[in-house]
């Protein structure tokens, strides 16, 4: 007993932080299954486009002392930008090959962009600096990274924005419509290339986001875009087309590594974050394939 | 109001699947377009809707014109305001969003919110099952409401011409009827020219004015709806009535040996 009360301080600490980190999954989750419920193509570049968001606000501040507003504007921007020709230089001459050929297109981009990250700017892992405090602030008596926080509010933010744009909106009944039947969306006058080029672009925003928290944290490089391996378990828990899963998920995937590492990576000397949340995928896909709120496809009997 | 010129279709480069199609649809009339399946009808509709992009097909040859625009060309979204509005085979409503916005979906060209509330009101009024069913999963909807729906949601593009590809596919003989009475009804009160393809040639008969025969891709026959309801091949094939009873096997290769030579 005594000795569990000593332990729950460092357990919440543990699960807060990794709840935190969590939100992040979600959001750039949130890209992914965006593009997804459109059109059915999964983005293998994704963490990509975290790590070249991030990377893209990094090198503008360090490398060609720009401000962090402007580094900003020109990370969302970059991303905006590759989110549009995806569209128009993939997307479209690729329209009725099948969803394989997308799919595979995403794996080539993940590539050009570690390869183009590499090319301009080097190797080397250059820290994002933000102007909020670096030393863990107390919450409940608990320990946590003030930029966790943030970021974890900023997600929210983003998070319930776009679900309230996604249900509310006639914008939104347009993307669902396009998810619905693509080619039945087209007969009711919706240009479905401005609605891809719309969840591609979301998805490079979200992403640069997420990089630009995680380039503030450990530093942003070519190894950032290992968080794109953490939005697999998230999304295949949490159901491929749904935002509030991708919410669940993210929160489960980051809790459980997080916990999993405090626990575990003292006996094994590290690692354990990266394979833990494959781990729950797996069972995730044995008891609930659908994910918590994927859809299931409607059978009239 | 519509026309077709020597519209030649062609799939992935090589399939010819129209071949110089030419028909005519006058503004405010009820034609249809019967024949077999695989005969090239859907493709007909797909093509004058600008939707062969998707399934890799073209039009290689002819014109398709709507009042005085030529809509060869034009992207699926681009018809859709010109004024021309595709209710596709198999009903194919969202499933995943309620009957009311499949409403809104339908009405994605128009901007004006109170009119669109109007003509959701004026849908239900035509369909009154579906007014009991607006906050629905579509996909829930039996396959009557379904077609009610898929007629109601291209009515709120607000359309001059309406192209419907079998809406008796799949439904009770009842509903055909039901479906096919409120057809007429929009034809006479919205004044919504009507482009219907059909292999339920006696239904179909009975609401259009004008209709024409597809057979491997092009227009074997055409004339009034009662010449076509009288012509002896058509009741034999599309009908299924003779006065004879049932031809002997023989009989039927006959015409169908004089069938390819007459074209």
């Amino acid at each position: 007993m005594r000795f569990l009360l000593d332990e729950l301080p460092f357990f919440l600490e543990l699960l807060v932080s990794g709840l935190l980190i969590g939100m992040m999954y979600a959001l750039v989750a949130l890209g992914f299954v965006l593009i997804y419920k459109a059109s059915q193509a999964i983005n293998f570049a994704q963490g990509e486009f975290v790590m070249f968001g991030g990377f893209v606000v990094a090198a503008s501040m360090r490398y060609h002392g720009l401000s962090l507003v402007l580094s900003l504007a020109l990370g969302f921007g970059a991303m905006v930008v590759i989110g549009l020709l995806m569209e128009r230089l993939v997307l479209r001459p690729l329209t009725g090959r099948g969803v394989i050929a997308i799919i595979m297109a995403t794996i080539g981009l993940a590539s050009i962009l570690k390869g183009l990250l590499l090319l301009i700017w080097g190797p080397l892992s250059v820290n994002i600096p933000l102007p909020i405090r670096e030393e863990p602030v107390e919450i409940f008596t608990l320990l946590v990274k003030l930029v966790a926080v943030v970021g974890a509010i900023i997600s929210l933010v983003f998070l319930a924005g776009f679900s309230f744009l996604f249900l509310r909106s006639r914008l939104g009944i347009a993307l669902r419509a396009v998810a619905d039947n693509q080619t039945v969306a087209q007969l009711m006058g919706i240009d479905v290339r401005h609605y891809f080029a719309l969840t591609w672009v979301t998805a490079g925003v979200v992403a640069t986001i997420g990089g630009v928290m995680w380039g503030n944290m450990i530093g942003a490089d070519v190894h950032t875009a290992l968080i794109g391996l953490k939005v697999f378990p998230v999304v295949i828990l949490g159901g491929l087309t749904s935002v509030p899963g991708a919410v669940l998920g993210g929160l489960i995937v980051g809790a459980v590594e997080n916990l999993a590492a405090g626990y575990i990576d003292p006996f094994v000397g590290g690692g354990t974050k990266d394979f833990v949340p494959y781990i729950l995928m797996i069972l995730a896909l044995m008891v609930r394939p659908y994910g918590f709120f994927g859809e299931q496809v409607i059978e009239r009997v | 109001m519509l026309t077709l010129q020597n519209v030649e279709v062609i799939y992935s480069k090589v399939i010819l699947v129209i071949k110089g199609l030419t028909l005519e649809v006058p503004e405010g009339g009820i034609v249809t377009l019967l024949g077999a399946n695989g005969a090239g009808k859907s493709t007909t509709l797909k093509a004058i809707a600008g939707l062969l992009g998707a399934e890799r097909g073209e039009i290689t040859k002819g014109g398709i014109g709507f009042n005085g625009h030529r809509i060869n060309d034009r992207t699926p979204a681009e018809i859709v305001k010109l004024g021309i509005a595709l209710v596709p085979e198999g009903r194919q409503v969202f499933e995943h969003l309620t009957t009311e916005e499949n409403l809104l979906a339908g009405a994605h060209t128009r901007r004006n919110l109170a009119e669109i509330r109007r003509d959701i009101d004026l849908v239900y009024q035509y369909f009154p099952p579906l007014a009991a069913r607006r906050r629905i999963e579509a996909g829930y909807l039996s396959g009557g409401e379904q077609q009610m729906l898929a007629i109601g949601r291209a009515l709120m593009s607000r359309p001059k011409l309406m192209l419907l590809d079998e809406p008796s596919l799949g439904l009770a003989p009842m509903l055909v009827q039901e479906i096919f009475d409120i057809i007429a009804q929009l034809n006479q009160e919205e004044k919504v020219t009507v482009l219907l393809v059909e292999q339920n040639a006696a239904m179909a008969l009975t609401i259009a004015r004008y209709g024409y025969i597809l057979e491997n891709g092009r227009i074997v026959l055409d004339g009034t709806a009662a010449s076509l309801r009288d012509n002896e091949d058509v009741k034999e094939f599309y009908l299924g009535l003779s006065e004879v009873g049932r031809r002997s096997y023989r009989d039927v290769k006959h015409y169908r040996r004089r069938k390819r030579w007459l074209l």
